[in-house]
Protein backbone atom coordinates (compact mmCIF):
# COMPACT_ATOMS: atom_id res chain seq x y z
CA UNK A 1 0.00 0.00 0.00
CA UNK A 2 1.52 3.10 -0.81
CA UNK A 3 0.67 6.70 0.61
CA UNK A 4 -0.38 9.57 -1.92
CA UNK A 5 1.33 12.59 -0.59
CA UNK A 6 0.41 16.39 -2.28
CA UNK A 7 0.69 19.49 -0.28
CA UNK A 8 -1.62 22.16 0.70
CA UNK A 9 -4.58 23.05 0.37
CA UNK A 10 -5.76 19.18 1.17
CA UNK A 11 -9.48 20.48 0.90
CA UNK A 12 -10.36 21.00 -2.56
CA UNK A 13 -14.09 23.00 -3.57
CA UNK A 14 -14.22 21.25 -6.53
CA UNK A 15 -15.65 24.07 -8.91
CA UNK A 16 -14.07 25.29 -12.17
CA UNK A 17 -14.36 28.86 -13.82
CA UNK A 18 -16.86 26.91 -16.28
CA UNK A 19 -19.28 26.31 -13.46
CA UNK A 20 -18.53 29.30 -11.81
CA UNK A 21 -19.11 31.62 -14.55
CA UNK A 22 -22.29 29.76 -15.79
CA UNK A 23 -23.49 30.33 -12.44
CA UNK A 24 -23.02 33.68 -12.22
CA UNK A 25 -25.21 33.90 -15.89
CA UNK A 26 -28.13 32.00 -14.64
CA UNK A 27 -27.93 34.09 -11.77
CA UNK A 28 -28.26 37.47 -14.07
CA UNK A 29 -31.43 36.09 -15.51
CA UNK A 30 -34.25 37.27 -12.87
CA UNK A 31 -32.63 40.57 -13.80
CA UNK A 32 -31.89 40.82 -17.55
CA UNK A 33 -36.12 38.96 -17.57
CA UNK A 34 -36.65 42.28 -15.31
CA UNK A 35 -35.05 44.29 -18.02
CA UNK A 36 -36.86 42.84 -21.12
CA UNK A 37 -40.09 43.44 -19.44
CA UNK A 38 -39.37 47.40 -18.14
CA UNK A 39 -37.58 48.48 -21.58
CA UNK A 40 -38.32 46.27 -24.53
CA UNK A 41 -36.30 44.08 -26.64
CA UNK A 42 -33.20 46.50 -26.72
CA UNK A 43 -31.48 44.19 -24.15
CA UNK A 44 -32.06 40.69 -26.06
CA UNK A 45 -30.43 42.40 -28.94
CA UNK A 46 -27.58 43.86 -27.21
CA UNK A 47 -26.77 40.77 -25.07
CA UNK A 48 -26.54 39.07 -28.29
CA UNK A 49 -24.73 41.03 -30.42
CA UNK A 50 -22.37 41.57 -27.13
CA UNK A 51 -21.81 37.72 -26.70
CA UNK A 52 -21.12 36.90 -30.46
CA UNK A 53 -18.59 39.83 -30.66
CA UNK A 54 -17.12 38.84 -27.13
CA UNK A 55 -16.42 34.97 -28.40
CA UNK A 56 -15.06 36.20 -32.01
CA UNK A 57 -12.58 38.23 -30.06
CA UNK A 58 -11.57 36.11 -27.42
CA UNK A 59 -11.12 33.21 -30.11
CA UNK A 60 -9.29 35.47 -32.59
CA UNK A 61 -7.01 36.65 -29.85
CA UNK A 62 -6.18 33.23 -28.51
CA UNK A 63 -5.23 32.36 -32.19
CA UNK A 64 -2.60 35.79 -32.02
CA UNK A 65 -1.48 34.30 -29.07
CA UNK A 66 -1.11 30.53 -30.16
CA UNK A 67 -3.20 29.58 -27.14
CA UNK A 68 -5.92 26.78 -27.08
CA UNK A 69 -8.83 28.32 -28.34
CA UNK A 70 -11.62 26.14 -27.10
CA UNK A 71 -11.25 26.38 -23.42
CA UNK A 72 -10.56 29.82 -23.15
CA UNK A 73 -14.47 30.01 -25.25
CA UNK A 74 -15.96 27.35 -22.95
CA UNK A 75 -14.74 28.84 -19.35
CA UNK A 76 -17.86 31.63 -20.25
CA UNK A 77 -15.67 34.38 -18.95
CA UNK A 78 -16.11 36.23 -22.25
CA UNK A 79 -19.67 36.02 -21.76
CA UNK A 80 -20.08 37.45 -18.98
CA UNK A 81 -18.00 40.10 -19.46
CA UNK A 82 -19.70 40.59 -22.42
CA UNK A 83 -23.60 40.32 -20.58
CA UNK A 84 -22.33 42.50 -18.48
CA UNK A 85 -21.55 45.61 -20.29
CA UNK A 86 -25.02 44.82 -22.09
CA UNK A 87 -27.03 45.33 -19.73
CA UNK A 88 -25.60 48.15 -18.76
CA UNK A 89 -25.62 50.39 -21.68
CA UNK A 90 -29.19 52.12 -22.88
CA UNK A 91 -31.10 48.93 -24.60
CA UNK A 92 -31.97 51.05 -27.66
CA UNK A 93 -28.64 52.11 -28.90
CA UNK A 94 -27.17 51.32 -32.32
CA UNK A 95 -25.13 47.95 -32.48
CA UNK A 96 -21.98 49.59 -33.07
CA UNK A 97 -21.76 51.09 -29.35
CA UNK A 98 -22.13 47.72 -27.89
CA UNK A 99 -19.50 46.18 -30.45
CA UNK A 100 -16.55 49.02 -29.51
CA UNK A 101 -17.17 48.08 -25.72
CA UNK A 102 -16.80 44.43 -26.08
CA UNK A 103 -13.94 44.73 -28.32
CA UNK A 104 -12.32 47.26 -26.05
CA UNK A 105 -13.57 44.77 -23.31
CA UNK A 106 -11.61 41.95 -24.59
CA UNK A 107 -9.18 43.29 -26.64
CA UNK A 108 -7.68 45.79 -24.58
CA UNK A 109 -8.98 45.47 -21.02
CA UNK A 110 -8.69 41.97 -20.84
CA UNK A 111 -5.61 40.76 -23.36
CA UNK A 112 -3.68 43.61 -23.20
CA UNK A 113 -2.97 42.85 -19.81
CA UNK A 114 -2.22 38.69 -20.11
CA UNK A 115 -5.60 37.49 -20.41
CA UNK A 116 -8.46 35.97 -17.87
CA UNK A 117 -6.81 36.32 -14.16
CA UNK A 118 -4.30 39.19 -15.14
CA UNK A 119 -6.53 41.78 -15.94
CA UNK A 120 -6.11 44.84 -13.38
CA UNK A 121 -9.23 46.59 -14.70
CA UNK A 122 -13.21 44.82 -14.61
CA UNK A 123 -13.49 44.61 -18.20
CA UNK A 124 -17.25 45.74 -18.95
CA UNK A 125 -16.86 48.66 -16.40
CA UNK A 126 -13.70 49.46 -18.02
CA UNK A 127 -15.43 49.20 -21.56
CA UNK A 128 -18.17 50.89 -19.95
CA UNK A 129 -16.13 54.41 -18.96
CA UNK A 130 -14.69 54.41 -22.38
CA UNK A 131 -17.93 54.27 -24.36
CA UNK A 132 -19.48 56.92 -21.28
CA UNK A 133 -16.52 59.02 -22.19
CA UNK A 134 -16.13 58.73 -25.88
CA UNK A 135 -19.69 58.87 -26.72
CA UNK A 136 -22.21 60.12 -24.13
CA UNK A 137 -25.10 60.50 -26.16
CA UNK A 138 -25.95 57.41 -27.32
CA UNK A 139 -24.79 55.90 -23.60
CA UNK A 140 -26.89 58.66 -21.65
CA UNK A 141 -30.52 57.18 -24.40
CA UNK A 142 -32.10 55.51 -21.64
CA UNK A 143 -36.34 55.38 -22.44
CA UNK A 144 -38.22 55.33 -19.91
CA UNK A 145 -39.16 52.21 -18.67
CA UNK A 146 -42.57 50.71 -19.82
CA UNK A 147 -45.45 51.78 -17.97
CA UNK A 148 -49.61 51.83 -17.99
CA UNK A 149 -50.07 53.88 -20.72
CA UNK A 150 -47.21 54.17 -22.78
CA UNK A 151 -45.67 50.78 -24.27
CA UNK A 152 -41.92 50.30 -25.30
CA UNK A 153 -40.97 49.67 -28.80
CA UNK A 154 -42.52 46.40 -30.05
CA UNK A 155 -39.84 43.82 -31.36
CA UNK A 156 -39.38 45.02 -35.14
CA UNK A 157 -39.25 49.09 -33.91
CA UNK A 158 -36.24 48.34 -31.30
CA UNK A 159 -34.62 46.01 -33.73
CA UNK A 160 -34.68 48.74 -36.41
CA UNK A 161 -33.37 50.98 -33.34
CA UNK A 162 -30.64 49.23 -32.79
CA UNK A 163 -29.29 48.54 -36.31
CA UNK A 164 -30.15 51.81 -37.86
CA UNK A 165 -31.18 54.24 -35.30
CA UNK A 166 -34.38 54.17 -36.73
CA UNK A 167 -37.73 52.78 -36.51
CA UNK A 168 -39.67 51.36 -39.57
CA UNK A 169 -41.55 54.30 -39.80
CA UNK A 170 -38.24 56.48 -39.73
CA UNK A 171 -38.28 57.96 -36.23
CA UNK A 172 -35.60 58.46 -34.68
CA UNK A 173 -35.37 57.35 -30.79
CA UNK A 174 -35.89 60.94 -29.97
CA UNK A 175 -38.98 61.06 -32.39
CA UNK A 176 -40.53 57.63 -31.29
CA UNK A 177 -40.22 58.58 -27.68
CA UNK A 178 -42.45 62.05 -28.08
CA UNK A 179 -44.71 60.02 -30.43
CA UNK A 180 -45.13 57.38 -28.34
CA UNK A 181 -44.76 59.34 -25.21
CA UNK A 182 -47.50 62.38 -25.82
CA UNK A 183 -49.37 62.80 -23.30
CA UNK A 184 -48.32 59.79 -20.99
CA UNK A 185 -45.26 60.89 -19.40
CA UNK A 186 -43.30 63.75 -19.24
CA UNK A 187 -41.80 64.71 -22.57
CA UNK A 188 -38.47 65.58 -21.36
CA UNK A 189 -37.67 62.66 -19.45
CA UNK A 190 -35.18 60.53 -21.36
CA UNK A 191 -33.18 59.55 -18.70
CA UNK A 192 -32.92 57.38 -15.88
CA UNK A 193 -34.44 58.19 -12.13
CA UNK A 194 -30.97 59.96 -10.71
CA UNK A 195 -30.15 61.50 -14.03
CA UNK A 196 -33.73 62.70 -13.47
CA UNK A 197 -33.01 63.90 -9.81
CA UNK A 198 -29.57 65.52 -10.58
CA UNK A 199 -31.24 67.89 -13.39
CA UNK A 200 -34.23 68.47 -10.95
CA UNK A 201 -32.18 69.19 -8.14
CA UNK A 202 -29.78 71.29 -10.43
CA UNK A 203 -32.57 73.46 -11.65
CA UNK A 204 -33.60 74.50 -7.56
CA UNK A 205 -36.50 72.15 -7.08
CA UNK A 206 -36.84 70.05 -4.14
CA UNK A 207 -36.06 66.32 -3.72
CA UNK A 208 -39.75 66.04 -2.48
CA UNK A 209 -41.43 67.76 -6.17
CA UNK A 210 -39.14 65.39 -7.66
CA UNK A 211 -39.85 62.64 -6.17
CA UNK A 212 -43.44 63.43 -7.54
CA UNK A 213 -42.60 62.49 -11.20
CA UNK A 214 -44.14 59.47 -13.01
CA UNK A 215 -40.36 58.34 -13.44
CA UNK A 216 -40.92 57.45 -9.29
CA UNK A 217 -43.04 55.04 -8.00
CA UNK A 218 -43.27 52.84 -4.60
CA UNK A 219 -39.73 52.56 -3.67
CA UNK A 220 -37.68 53.98 -6.24
CA UNK A 221 -37.53 54.48 -9.30
CA UNK A 222 -40.46 53.07 -11.72
CA UNK A 223 -39.16 49.86 -13.27
CA UNK A 224 -35.66 50.25 -12.61
CA UNK A 225 -36.59 49.64 -8.62
CA UNK A 226 -37.82 46.00 -10.15
CA UNK A 227 -34.91 45.14 -11.78
CA UNK A 228 -33.05 45.85 -9.45
CA UNK A 229 -34.43 43.72 -6.87
CA UNK A 230 -34.01 41.02 -9.94
CA UNK A 231 -30.83 41.22 -9.52
CA UNK A 232 -30.88 41.17 -6.11
CA UNK A 233 -32.41 38.25 -6.03
CA UNK A 234 -29.70 36.72 -8.23
CA UNK A 235 -27.13 37.72 -6.19
CA UNK A 236 -28.89 36.09 -3.27
CA UNK A 237 -28.70 32.95 -5.44
CA UNK A 238 -24.89 33.50 -5.88
CA UNK A 239 -24.52 33.44 -2.15
CA UNK A 240 -26.40 30.60 -2.09
CA UNK A 241 -24.29 28.50 -4.24
CA UNK A 242 -21.19 30.20 -2.38
CA UNK A 243 -19.86 31.35 -5.56
CA UNK A 244 -19.76 34.98 -4.06
CA UNK A 245 -19.04 35.90 -0.30
CA UNK A 246 -21.26 38.36 2.07
CA UNK A 247 -18.07 40.70 2.44
CA UNK A 248 -18.50 42.36 -0.76
CA UNK A 249 -22.16 43.00 -1.61
CA UNK A 250 -23.07 43.86 2.25
CA UNK A 251 -20.18 46.43 2.46
CA UNK A 252 -20.96 47.80 -0.99
CA UNK A 253 -24.50 48.46 0.04
CA UNK A 254 -24.01 49.46 3.78
CA UNK A 255 -21.92 52.03 2.68
CA UNK A 256 -23.64 53.44 0.32
CA UNK A 257 -26.96 53.17 2.68
CA UNK A 258 -24.76 55.11 5.26
CA UNK A 259 -24.13 57.85 2.89
CA UNK A 260 -27.58 58.19 2.34
CA UNK A 261 -28.68 57.98 6.11
CA UNK A 262 -26.55 60.52 6.94
CA UNK A 263 -27.15 63.00 3.45
CA UNK A 264 -30.98 62.41 4.27
CA UNK A 265 -30.97 63.59 8.14
CA UNK A 266 -28.12 66.39 7.63
CA UNK A 267 -30.33 67.96 4.01
CA UNK A 268 -33.06 65.53 3.45
CA UNK A 269 -34.52 68.09 0.69
CA UNK A 270 -31.35 67.82 -1.81
CA UNK A 271 -30.07 64.76 -0.80
CA UNK A 272 -32.00 61.13 -1.94
CA UNK A 273 -32.60 58.83 0.47
CA UNK A 274 -31.17 54.93 0.85
CA UNK A 275 -33.94 53.22 -1.23
CA UNK A 276 -33.45 56.04 -4.30
CA UNK A 277 -29.86 55.65 -4.14
CA UNK A 278 -30.11 51.61 -3.94
CA UNK A 279 -32.58 50.44 -5.96
CA UNK A 280 -32.46 53.28 -9.02
CA UNK A 281 -29.39 52.88 -10.48
CA UNK A 282 -26.57 49.88 -10.82
CA UNK A 283 -26.14 49.65 -7.13
CA UNK A 284 -27.71 45.83 -7.14
CA UNK A 285 -25.76 45.20 -10.23
CA UNK A 286 -22.49 46.74 -8.74
CA UNK A 287 -22.49 44.78 -5.60
CA UNK A 288 -23.68 41.42 -6.39
CA UNK A 289 -22.17 40.99 -10.00
CA UNK A 290 -19.85 43.65 -10.94
CA UNK A 291 -17.50 44.02 -7.30
CA UNK A 292 -17.42 40.86 -6.95
CA UNK A 293 -15.14 39.77 -9.84
CA UNK A 294 -12.88 37.68 -8.28
CA UNK A 295 -9.88 38.81 -10.89
CA UNK A 296 -10.05 42.51 -10.11
CA UNK A 297 -11.27 42.37 -6.48
CA UNK A 298 -9.45 42.47 -3.29
CA UNK A 299 -8.60 38.72 -1.78
CA UNK A 300 -8.83 38.34 1.91
CA UNK A 301 -12.15 38.87 3.30
CA UNK A 302 -11.06 42.24 4.94
CA UNK A 303 -10.02 43.44 2.03
CA UNK A 304 -13.04 42.41 0.08
CA UNK A 305 -14.59 44.70 2.98
CA UNK A 306 -12.26 47.52 2.47
CA UNK A 307 -12.45 47.14 -1.15
CA UNK A 308 -16.24 47.09 -1.70
CA UNK A 309 -16.52 49.95 1.05
CA UNK A 310 -14.68 52.31 -1.18
CA UNK A 311 -16.57 51.22 -3.91
CA UNK A 312 -19.47 52.19 -1.95
CA UNK A 313 -18.36 55.52 -0.81
CA UNK A 314 -16.84 56.68 -4.18
CA UNK A 315 -20.69 55.79 -5.46
CA UNK A 316 -22.20 58.14 -3.21
CA UNK A 317 -19.57 60.58 -3.65
CA UNK A 318 -19.60 60.80 -6.96
CA UNK A 319 -23.46 60.71 -7.32
CA UNK A 320 -24.08 63.69 -5.12
CA UNK A 321 -21.01 65.84 -6.09
CA UNK A 322 -19.81 64.61 -9.25
CA UNK A 323 -20.92 65.57 -12.64
CA UNK A 324 -22.04 61.73 -13.11
CA UNK A 325 -25.64 60.95 -12.52
CA UNK A 326 -24.41 57.71 -11.66
CA UNK A 327 -21.03 56.28 -10.64
CA UNK A 328 -20.48 52.52 -10.32
CA UNK A 329 -18.17 52.26 -13.38
CA UNK A 330 -15.57 55.11 -12.39
CA UNK A 331 -15.81 53.74 -8.50
CA UNK A 332 -15.59 50.20 -9.59
CA UNK A 333 -12.34 51.38 -11.58
CA UNK A 334 -10.89 53.07 -8.76
CA UNK A 335 -11.28 50.51 -6.31
CA UNK A 336 -9.94 48.42 -8.50
CA UNK A 337 -6.47 50.72 -8.68
CA UNK A 338 -6.71 50.26 -4.84
CA UNK A 339 -6.23 46.44 -4.99
CA UNK A 340 -2.81 45.68 -5.53
CA UNK A 341 -2.47 48.16 -2.08
CA UNK A 342 -5.42 46.69 -0.33
CA UNK A 343 -3.90 43.37 -1.08
CA UNK A 344 -0.51 43.97 0.13
CA UNK A 345 -1.56 45.14 3.91
CA UNK A 346 -4.32 43.09 4.41
CA UNK A 347 -2.62 39.10 4.11
CA UNK A 348 -3.97 36.94 6.49
CA UNK A 349 -1.52 36.19 8.85
CA UNK A 350 0.33 32.51 8.10
CA UNK A 351 -0.72 29.83 10.53
CA UNK A 352 2.45 29.77 13.60
CA UNK A 353 4.16 33.16 12.47
CA UNK A 354 3.00 36.43 14.01
CA UNK A 355 1.73 37.05 17.43
CA UNK A 356 -1.74 36.05 18.79
CA UNK A 357 -2.88 39.07 20.29
CA UNK B 1 37.68 69.31 -40.26
CA UNK B 2 40.74 67.73 -38.33
CA UNK B 3 38.86 64.64 -37.22
CA UNK B 4 38.48 61.62 -39.29
CA UNK B 5 34.40 60.66 -38.98
CA UNK B 6 33.56 57.49 -41.03
CA UNK B 7 30.21 57.39 -42.59
CA UNK B 8 29.22 54.33 -40.52
CA UNK B 9 29.19 56.64 -37.44
CA UNK B 10 26.42 58.94 -38.84
CA UNK B 11 24.79 55.42 -40.06
CA UNK B 12 24.86 54.19 -36.43
CA UNK B 13 23.48 57.63 -35.04
CA UNK B 14 20.52 57.94 -37.50
CA UNK B 15 19.96 54.10 -36.91
CA UNK B 16 19.52 55.23 -33.51
CA UNK B 17 17.62 58.24 -33.38
CA UNK B 18 14.94 56.85 -35.62
CA UNK B 19 14.84 53.55 -34.50
CA UNK B 20 16.82 51.92 -31.77
CA UNK B 21 16.91 54.59 -29.67
CA UNK B 22 13.99 56.88 -30.13
CA UNK B 23 13.85 59.14 -27.62
CA UNK B 24 9.78 58.93 -27.28
CA UNK B 25 9.55 55.42 -28.00
CA UNK B 26 12.52 53.80 -26.48
CA UNK B 27 13.88 56.54 -23.77
CA UNK B 28 10.11 57.28 -23.49
CA UNK B 29 11.74 61.31 -22.64
CA UNK B 30 9.34 63.94 -23.56
CA UNK B 31 6.31 62.30 -22.85
CA UNK B 32 4.41 65.26 -21.72
CA UNK B 33 4.18 66.95 -24.49
CA UNK B 34 4.33 64.58 -26.81
CA UNK B 35 0.81 62.90 -24.83
CA UNK B 36 -0.55 66.37 -24.55
CA UNK B 37 -0.37 67.90 -28.05
CA UNK B 38 -0.51 64.54 -30.54
CA UNK B 39 -4.59 65.60 -30.98
CA UNK B 40 -4.14 66.56 -34.29
CA UNK B 41 -1.18 66.20 -37.30
CA UNK B 42 -0.93 69.92 -37.36
CA UNK B 43 -0.33 70.13 -34.02
CA UNK B 44 2.18 67.41 -33.79
CA UNK B 45 3.79 68.43 -36.88
CA UNK B 46 4.57 72.08 -34.64
CA UNK B 47 5.63 70.41 -31.74
CA UNK B 48 7.69 68.08 -33.90
CA UNK B 49 9.63 70.86 -35.68
CA UNK B 50 9.59 73.34 -32.96
CA UNK B 51 11.41 70.49 -30.61
CA UNK B 52 13.84 69.20 -33.97
CA UNK B 53 15.05 73.20 -34.24
CA UNK B 54 15.90 73.36 -30.18
CA UNK B 55 17.40 69.87 -30.28
CA UNK B 56 19.65 71.02 -33.37
CA UNK B 57 20.84 74.28 -31.71
CA UNK B 58 21.30 73.34 -28.38
CA UNK B 59 23.17 70.41 -29.48
CA UNK B 60 25.59 72.27 -31.60
CA UNK B 61 26.25 74.92 -29.00
CA UNK B 62 26.41 72.79 -26.50
CA UNK B 63 29.26 71.07 -28.32
CA UNK B 64 31.13 74.05 -29.42
CA UNK B 65 31.49 75.49 -25.83
CA UNK B 66 31.63 72.07 -24.18
CA UNK B 67 35.65 72.76 -23.45
CA UNK B 68 35.26 75.94 -21.80
CA UNK B 69 32.33 74.58 -19.49
CA UNK B 70 33.43 73.44 -15.89
CA UNK B 71 32.05 70.21 -15.01
CA UNK B 72 30.41 70.70 -12.20
CA UNK B 73 27.87 74.00 -13.86
CA UNK B 74 27.30 72.22 -17.03
CA UNK B 75 23.71 71.54 -16.44
CA UNK B 76 23.14 75.15 -15.64
CA UNK B 77 24.49 75.98 -18.76
CA UNK B 78 23.14 73.30 -21.16
CA UNK B 79 19.71 74.88 -19.58
CA UNK B 80 20.54 77.97 -20.60
CA UNK B 81 21.37 77.19 -24.02
CA UNK B 82 18.58 75.24 -24.68
CA UNK B 83 16.08 78.12 -23.14
CA UNK B 84 17.61 80.51 -25.53
CA UNK B 85 16.88 78.02 -28.39
CA UNK B 86 13.21 77.62 -26.95
CA UNK B 87 12.76 81.19 -26.38
CA UNK B 88 13.90 82.39 -29.89
CA UNK B 89 11.28 79.50 -31.38
CA UNK B 90 8.91 80.38 -29.29
CA UNK B 91 9.07 83.94 -30.38
CA UNK B 92 9.58 82.75 -34.21
CA UNK B 93 6.33 81.35 -33.59
CA UNK B 94 4.40 84.00 -32.18
CA UNK B 95 5.07 85.69 -35.40
CA UNK B 96 4.44 83.86 -37.96
CA UNK B 97 2.17 81.28 -36.93
CA UNK B 98 0.12 82.72 -34.11
CA UNK B 99 -2.82 80.74 -34.34
CA UNK B 100 -0.77 77.43 -34.28
CA UNK B 101 1.49 79.17 -30.98
CA UNK B 102 -1.87 79.71 -29.23
CA UNK B 103 -2.96 76.05 -30.12
CA UNK B 104 0.01 74.62 -28.35
CA UNK B 105 -0.11 77.64 -25.97
CA UNK B 106 2.27 76.50 -22.33
CA UNK B 107 3.72 73.36 -24.55
CA UNK B 108 6.25 75.11 -26.31
CA UNK B 109 8.18 76.65 -23.33
CA UNK B 110 7.68 73.38 -22.10
CA UNK B 111 10.29 72.15 -24.50
CA UNK B 112 12.78 73.88 -22.40
CA UNK B 113 12.00 70.71 -19.64
CA UNK B 114 11.61 68.17 -22.23
CA UNK B 115 14.15 65.22 -20.79
CA UNK B 116 14.90 64.53 -24.55
CA UNK B 117 16.72 67.47 -25.39
CA UNK B 118 18.57 67.74 -22.29
CA UNK B 119 19.61 64.00 -22.25
CA UNK B 120 21.12 64.06 -25.56
CA UNK B 121 22.90 67.62 -24.86
CA UNK B 122 24.68 65.66 -21.31
CA UNK B 123 25.35 61.98 -23.03
CA UNK B 124 25.90 63.01 -26.40
CA UNK B 125 26.77 66.82 -27.91
CA UNK B 126 29.07 67.44 -24.04
CA UNK B 127 31.29 65.25 -25.54
CA UNK B 128 31.56 64.73 -29.20
CA UNK B 129 32.61 67.95 -31.83
CA UNK B 130 29.36 69.63 -33.19
CA UNK B 131 29.24 68.20 -36.54
CA UNK B 132 28.13 65.29 -35.12
CA UNK B 133 26.72 66.26 -32.10
CA UNK B 134 24.56 68.80 -34.89
CA UNK B 135 23.48 65.57 -36.62
CA UNK B 136 22.39 63.34 -33.86
CA UNK B 137 20.01 66.57 -33.03
CA UNK B 138 19.02 66.19 -36.53
CA UNK B 139 17.95 62.46 -36.21
CA UNK B 140 16.75 62.37 -32.34
CA UNK B 141 14.31 65.36 -33.61
CA UNK B 142 13.45 63.70 -36.41
CA UNK B 143 12.51 60.29 -34.52
CA UNK B 144 10.76 62.40 -31.89
CA UNK B 145 8.69 64.49 -34.69
CA UNK B 146 7.96 61.29 -36.43
CA UNK B 147 6.40 59.63 -33.63
CA UNK B 148 4.59 62.68 -32.87
CA UNK B 149 3.23 63.01 -36.29
CA UNK B 150 2.48 59.55 -36.55
CA UNK B 151 0.57 59.51 -33.28
CA UNK B 152 -1.26 63.00 -34.30
CA UNK B 153 -2.61 61.03 -37.43
CA UNK B 154 -4.01 58.01 -35.69
CA UNK B 155 -5.57 60.12 -33.03
CA UNK B 156 -6.72 62.20 -35.83
CA UNK B 157 -8.80 60.02 -37.67
CA UNK B 158 -10.14 57.73 -35.28
CA UNK B 159 -11.20 61.17 -32.99
CA UNK B 160 -12.13 63.27 -36.22
CA UNK B 161 -11.94 61.24 -39.31
CA UNK B 162 -10.13 63.89 -41.14
CA UNK B 163 -5.76 64.71 -41.73
CA UNK B 164 -3.68 67.94 -41.45
CA UNK B 165 -7.18 69.61 -40.20
CA UNK B 166 -6.23 73.67 -39.45
CA UNK B 167 -2.60 73.15 -41.43
CA UNK B 168 -2.86 76.70 -42.58
CA UNK B 169 -2.43 77.76 -38.65
CA UNK B 170 1.41 75.84 -39.28
CA UNK B 171 1.87 76.35 -43.11
CA UNK B 172 -0.22 79.78 -44.24
CA UNK B 173 -3.34 80.04 -46.16
CA UNK B 174 -2.06 78.00 -48.81
CA UNK B 175 -2.41 75.16 -46.60
CA UNK B 176 -5.71 74.68 -46.11
CA UNK B 177 -6.47 72.78 -48.82
CA UNK B 178 -4.22 70.06 -47.21
CA UNK B 179 -7.10 68.93 -45.15
CA UNK B 180 -8.52 65.25 -46.20
CA UNK B 181 -11.65 64.02 -44.78
CA UNK B 182 -10.77 60.29 -44.55
CA UNK B 183 -14.32 58.86 -42.88
CA UNK B 184 -18.07 60.41 -42.31
CA UNK B 185 -18.08 60.14 -38.40
CA UNK B 186 -21.68 60.61 -37.04
CA UNK B 187 -19.97 60.22 -33.85
CA UNK B 188 -16.47 60.90 -33.68
CA UNK B 189 -14.66 58.55 -30.75
CA UNK B 190 -13.92 61.23 -27.97
CA UNK B 191 -11.29 58.91 -26.19
CA UNK B 192 -9.14 59.32 -29.21
CA UNK B 193 -8.51 62.74 -28.97
CA UNK B 194 -8.99 63.19 -24.80
CA UNK B 195 -5.33 62.45 -22.64
CA UNK B 196 -6.41 58.39 -22.57
CA UNK B 197 -6.61 58.10 -26.17
CA UNK B 198 -2.96 59.24 -26.10
CA UNK B 199 -1.66 56.66 -23.85
CA UNK B 200 -3.65 53.86 -25.27
CA UNK B 201 -2.19 55.07 -28.42
CA UNK B 202 1.25 55.40 -27.43
CA UNK B 203 1.34 52.16 -25.59
CA UNK B 204 0.11 50.59 -28.91
CA UNK B 205 2.91 52.07 -30.74
CA UNK B 206 5.43 50.58 -28.81
CA UNK B 207 4.03 47.42 -28.55
CA UNK B 208 4.19 47.26 -32.75
CA UNK B 209 7.77 48.55 -32.63
CA UNK B 210 8.74 45.57 -30.25
CA UNK B 211 6.98 43.39 -32.40
CA UNK B 212 8.59 44.59 -35.57
CA UNK B 213 11.90 44.45 -33.60
CA UNK B 214 11.57 40.89 -32.47
CA UNK B 215 10.50 39.65 -35.69
CA UNK B 216 13.72 40.95 -37.01
CA UNK B 217 15.69 39.45 -34.29
CA UNK B 218 14.09 36.23 -34.71
CA UNK B 219 14.69 36.26 -38.58
CA UNK B 220 18.21 36.90 -37.97
CA UNK B 221 18.45 34.12 -35.84
CA UNK B 222 17.13 31.67 -38.32
CA UNK B 223 19.63 32.98 -40.75
CA UNK B 224 21.63 29.62 -41.65
CA UNK B 225 24.89 29.68 -39.28
CA UNK B 226 28.01 28.85 -41.27
CA UNK B 227 29.08 25.01 -40.32
CA UNK B 228 30.69 24.96 -37.30
CA UNK B 229 34.17 24.46 -36.86
CA UNK B 230 35.43 21.84 -34.65
CA UNK B 231 38.32 23.03 -32.46
CA UNK B 232 40.56 21.26 -30.59
CA UNK B 233 41.28 21.97 -27.26
CA UNK B 234 42.95 19.24 -25.48
CA UNK B 235 46.62 18.50 -26.14
CA UNK B 236 47.78 16.35 -28.59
Amino acid sequence: MSFYIASSPHSHFNRTTQNIMQLVLFAMVPGVIAQLYFFGWGVLFQLTLAISVALLAEAAVMLLRDRPIKPALNDYSAVVTAALLAVSIPPLAPWWLIVVGTLFAILVVKHVFGGIGQNIFNPAMAAYVMLLISFPVQMTSWMPPALPGYTAPNFIDSLWLFLTTFTTDGYSLEQARLVELSGSLDAMVMATPLDYIKTELGQGYTLQETLQSDLFSIFAGAGWQWVNFAYLAGGLILLQQRVITWHIPTALLGTIGLGAIIGTIVAPDTLPGFNIHVLSGGAMLAAFFIATDPVSAATSNKGKIIYAALIGALIYIIRTWGGYPDAVAFAVLLANLCVPVIDQYTRPRVYGHGGAR
Amino acid sequence: MSEVTTPSEYKTLARGGLWENNPALVQLLGLCPLLAVTGTVTNALGLGLATLLVLMGSNITVSLVRNWVPNEIRIPVFVIVIATFVTFVELMMHAFTYGLFTALGIFIPLIVTNCAIIGRAEAYASKNPWHKAGFDGLVMGSGFALVLILLGAMREIIGQGTLFDGAELLLGNWAAGLRIELIQFDYPMLLAVLPPGAFIGMGMMIAVKNIIDRQQREKAAKAPIEKAQRVRVTAQ
